[in-house]
């Protein structure tokens, strides 16, 4: 079974953590990875540095600007992992945008994933149709599970059909916004979770965009299995630096 | 089947186009993909669109056959003067079929990117007319390489927000305008400036900018008896003012399609626009086309002299013209384009913005017929880049 399951068949809520390779410094990817294994967390997500990450907030896009200065590629990234089945267990996602995956060669990149042991992708602009049809069974191939996000305006219906396309966990984005734009959650948050809740999928349900700290890790967990931190964990990074990625994780469980 | 060079239902021009979006966007495209063909084909649309292109933006725009130019080629040239649209420029049909658009999907904001500022201006323009909020993105060094246009926009009472992020530039702009979209899903329209961006706004925009070769189909049956040209040619940075006068011909086999692009200071200085021959097959913006970038796919900056030319993409269509080789491929160099925009000056009178003036330097590229009808859209006029062509010719 692909870790990504194992994990999310677990009895406790998941904290996942976003962050973007190759930065403060190049060189840190490994670095912080080790510290988040020591800490605790359930799942990791390594972001592939993109000059245009539309998605995203200014805080994410700034440390990708950044990692790409640093000096991060692809095949950089691929190099850093390379023995990283040695010191990390948890499942490991690889988060970024197509562009880059099609310049490398869509299943060389999965190959080079699975033979680093990356467990899924996720890749905000590779739409759910267009995976179905032409990529799903490469990546399956590969033994990679690729996550899709669905947001407050996604209507029931395409939720459906995400679900059904579905194999790992599905990420609920918190509100209509890019990474990292909230500082807390209301009613009508909540309202959305619990009508996602309601629906009752197959896939289990991740909640990312706009967790900071413990209030909103608790608020969006108690509707889902898990959370994802991104923006704030590369601020807390940017701020205090690599040894304080501990002390983050304790801040929020 | 016949063979056809326009967009399919799900906006694909052969391998090109589509809708590459984050799942945010999703229903903001898909309102507009399940909209635009049913609004736009109502008589109501229909009517407001052609009152206001005749009343408000002046068209149909004169065609000209310009005399001097063509004794001097020994051809024969028309120029289709999009140039005497207001605002300046073609860019203002595509305003209006978008302002009408957004007004009866019922939305109370507009956004927009520019780099140059002539869409800005062009979408400020229609914002004011329509009573509209408008907020347009534009790169921080656009802004102050810019300001004449910035002013404009103001003016007309539109917030312009400067773009800080990456290159500061006209992607940027685009990105920061895409960001706005997903952080405001409901209220507003994103007027697209280009035949650019997921699907359907290469195919919207194209409809729009459909006019200009609507009106030369009975202009050149008028004044040649045959309302098609042997060759139509523009410039293409995103490729808007291409699409409209190529529109109607390019299913029509008898029409040659000429497309010229900034190579700027050349296609190997490594300070060029010309996508065609340097980009490669990827996804900016939402759209599957060909763009310049890094061996590893990350977006470069493009250059030319001319701001409206620097796109680091082109229009899915025109990448498949391009790929299927429907149509011939030109770049011209910054010194060539200055130049002409110079001759065009003194041999017709005409001071041609210096995106338009890249398209007159085929002239010198290669050789036509005495009787062959050249199709140039005269796109825009120069008034922006006074100060561009004073510092290159020390005015």
């Amino acid at each position: 079974m692909n870790r990504i399951n194992e994990t999310l068949n677990k009895e406790q809520k998941l904290l996942s953590i976003y962050f973007t390779a190759g930065f403060p410094q190049l060189e840190d990817t490994v670095t912080i990875l080790k510290q988040l294994e020591a800490s605790g967390v359930d799942m990791i997500e390594l972001g592939l540095p993109f000059s245009d990450p539309l998605a995203d907030g200014p805080t994410i896009q700034e440390s990708s600007t950044q990692a790409l200065k640093n000096g991060m590629t692809t095949d950089k990234l691929f190099d850093q992992l390379k023995d990283i089945r040695q010191y990390i267990k948890v499942p490991l996602i690889v988060m970024g945008y197509f562009n880059p995956m099609m310049q490398y060669g869509v299943e060389r990149f999965c190959q080079r994933c699975q033979e680093v042991g990356i467990d899924g992708l996720i890749i905000p602009d590779l739409p759910v149709e267009v995976y179905h049809e032409k990529y799903q069974e490469l990546f399956q191939q590969y033994g990679l599970l690729n996550m899709f996000l669905i947001t407050p305006q996604t209507p029931d219906e395409r939720i459906r059909f995400i679900d059904k396309v579905s194999e790992g966990f599905i990420y609920i984005v918190s509100s209509a916004a890019t990474t990292g734009a909230q500082s807390s959650f209301g009613n009508t948050q909540e309202a959305y979770f619990k009508r996602i809740e309601a629906m009752n999928l197959n896939a289990k349900l991740l909640v990312g965009f706009g967790i900071s700290n413990a209030e909103t890790y608790q608020a969006a967990t108690a509707h889902s299995k898990g959370a994802i931190i991104g923006s704030a964990f590369i601020k807390n990074l940017e701020a205090k630096g690599v040894n304080s990625v501990q002390d983050f994780i304790r801040t929020i469980r | 089947m016949k063979t056809t060079y326009h967009a399919n239902e799900k906006g694909y021009y052969g391998d090109f186009g589509g809708a590459f979006i984050p799942e945010m966007l999703y229903p903001n495209v898909e309102e507009l993909r399940q909209n635009y063909l049913k609004i736009t084909a109502t008589a109501d649309f229909k009517q407001e669109f052609d009152q206001l292109l005749k009343d408000y933006v002046g068209r149909p725009t004169p065609l000209y056959f310009a005399e001097r130019l063509s004794k001097k080629y020994n051809t024969k040239i028309y120029l289709k003067r999009e140039d005497l649209c207001h605002t300046g420029a073609h860019k203002i049909n595509n305003t209006i079929g978008q302002i009408l658009l957004a007004k009866r999907l019922g939305k109370n904001r507009i956004i927009a990117e520019t780099g140059a500022g002539q869409h800005g201006v062009a979408t400020a323009t229609v914002c004011a007319l329509m009573g509209i909020k408008c907020i347009v993105y534009m790169g921080e060094l656009d802004i102050k390489r810019q300001a004449p246009n910035v002013a404009r926009m103001k003016m007309l009472g539109a917030e312009v927000r400067p773009a800080q992020s990456g290159s500061k530039t006209l992607k940027d702009a685009t990105n920061e305008a895409i960001r706005d979209w997903i952080n405001n899903p409901v209220d507003t329209h994103y007027i697209i400036g280009s035949v650019v961006g997921p699907h359907p706004y290469p195919d919207m925009v194209a409809r729009f900018q459909a006019v200009i070769s609507e009106e030369c189909k009975t202009q050149l049956q008028e004044a040649e008896g045959r309302d098609y040209p042997d060759h139509v040619i523009a410039c293409v940075g995103g490729g808007s003012n291409a699409a409209g006068i190529y529109y109607h011909y390019l299913d029509d086999p008898r029409v040659n399609v000429i497309a010229v692009e900034a190579a700027g200071k050349g296609i190997d200085s490594g300070e060029s626009a010309a996508t065609s021959a340097l980009g490669k097959e990827g996804i900016i913006h939402g759209s599957k086309t060909l763009l310049m970038q890094t061996a590893d796919g990350q977006i470069t900056e493009p250059y030319s002299i001319s701001a409206g030319l620097d796109y680091p993409g082109v229009g899915p269509m025109h990448a498949h013209l391009y790929r299927s080789e429907r149509a011939e491929f030109v770049s011209i160099p910054d010194q060539e384009a200055m130049d002409w925009g110079l001759s065009l000056s003194q041999m017709e009178g005409i001071i041609p913005a210096i995106e338009t003036a890249h398209a007159f330097a085929i002239l010198d590229e290669r050789s036509f017929a005495p009787d062959d009808i050249l199709l140039f859209n005269c796109s825009g006029r120069g008034d922006k880049d006074l100060e561009t062509y004073i510092d290159y010719f020390k005015l």
